[in-house]
């Protein structure tokens, strides 16, 4: 059960990591956004899915956490893209000559 | 609890996620990188709290994790609004 | 976010179902199912249902009926693998060293009416395979998308994007 739960933690873990890696490595802003929300979206389930798997009397809470961020984290990446949209930002695009990086 | 080897592993890179979510938050060259960097980092801490609460075996950190997510959520959601620039 | 005065009002059932929904977070959040908590967690949904009263309008797109159930768990099924392919898939363009991107701004059209439905259809296009919302013009979403085929016009980007989800959103919301 234990070594489940850890699985479960070490998987969350890495898709933050990936997560960060990509808001580092993509090349403007619509890129980062959806890099940074989708993969720690997925981070957030698999080692809040590890907590409950260790500690399962503390199931509603981490299931509140994990409803509250499922529902946030998309509404917050579409109202910076929304943002970003109305400042007048275009989408990079690939091999443009003047393509920032 | 005592880490185990995996256990040590995940809060290793949850930290080196939260190094290279600053390092864009820092780096960041315009203001919208940053937000969303800062909007990444935050769902990042939130996971951090509720790693402190398996390490401490102790439930008070869940509720700090939601609160800190709402209040995170608001802060972001906010500062996006500013950028805007008061155009509804 | 002022677009909620154009959904209608809510009745009479929308008032229960919101009265429940807050009664349930609260239990969550406490943690225990003694007499007194469930008591405190009704008055508290009470409580809030009539402050927000007639601000309540977003909840008049939630459909109450007996199959809605059945619809949001399919609903949440088909969301959950979306996400997971998402992941694999954005895990698979972040660690490629040569950045595999095309990005571009569609348009999808969508035929959901209440502000929820458009919001929870929005939600899951940002949550799901290179597909991220950036504004909702009327019936319109603007989708900002990482790996556009060339040359794809409204129709084909909707059938790509968000005919799958607004199929299953349909179940239980207007």
């Amino acid at each position: 059960m234990r070594l489940l739960a850890d699985l479960f933690l070490l998987i969350g873990a890495i898709f933050c990591l990936l997560g960060a890696l990509g808001l580092v490595r993509m090349p403007d802003v619509y890129n980062r956004i959806q890099a940074g929300t989708k993969a720690v979206t997925l981070g957030a389930l698999a080692f809040l899915i590890g907590a409950a798997l260790l500690y399962p009397q503390w199931w509603a809470k981490l299931l509140c956490i994990l409803g509250f961020v499922l529902f946030t984290s998309p509404v917050s990446s579409s109202t910076i893209a929304r943002a970003v949209h109305l400042a007048g930002v275009k989408p990079w695009r690939a091999r443009a000559p003047e393509g920032r990086s | 609890m005592t880490l185990n080897l995996i256990e040590l592993s995940a809060a290793i890179l949850m930290g080196a996620a939260v190094i290279l979510a600053l390092l864009r938050l820092v780096l960041g060259p315009t203001a919208p990188d940053r937000v969303v960097a800062a909007d990444t980092l935050t769902i990042i801490m939130t996971l951090v709290i509720v790693g402190l609460a398996l390490l401490f075996v102790n439930p008070v950190y869940l509720d700090i994790a939601l609160v800190f997510g709402v209040l995170a959520f608001v802060g972001v959601v906010a500062i996006a609004r500013a950028i805007e620039g008061g155009r509804s | 976010m002022d677009q909620t005065s154009r959904d209608p009002r809510p009745s009479f059932g929308h008032f229960l179902f919101s009265i429940l929904v807050l009664a349930l977070l609260w239990l969550l959040l406490v943690g225990n199912l003694a007499l007194s908590e469930v008591i405190a967690a009704f008055a508290v949904g009470l409580l809030v249902t009539l402050i927000a009263g007639p601000r309540l309008a977003v909840l008049s797109g939630v459909r109450l009926s007996p199959a809605a159930p059945y619809y949001l768990v399919r609903y949440l099924a088909v969301f959950l693998t979306a996400l997971v392919r998402a992941n694999l898939d954005m895990a698979r363009r972040v660690l490629s060293p040569g950045l595999p991107l095309r990005p571009a701004v569609v348009e999808v059209e969508t035929g959901l009416q209440s502000s929820l439905g458009r919001m929870l259809l929005a939600n899951s296009i940002t949550l799901t395979p290179g597909t991220l919302t950036i504004d909702i013009l009327e019936d319109r979403l603007l989708v900002h998308w990482i790996d556009c085929p060339p040359g794809s016009d409204l129709t084909e980007s909707t059938r790509a994007i968000s005919e799958t989800f607004e199929r299953q959103i349909r179940g239980f919301l207007k």
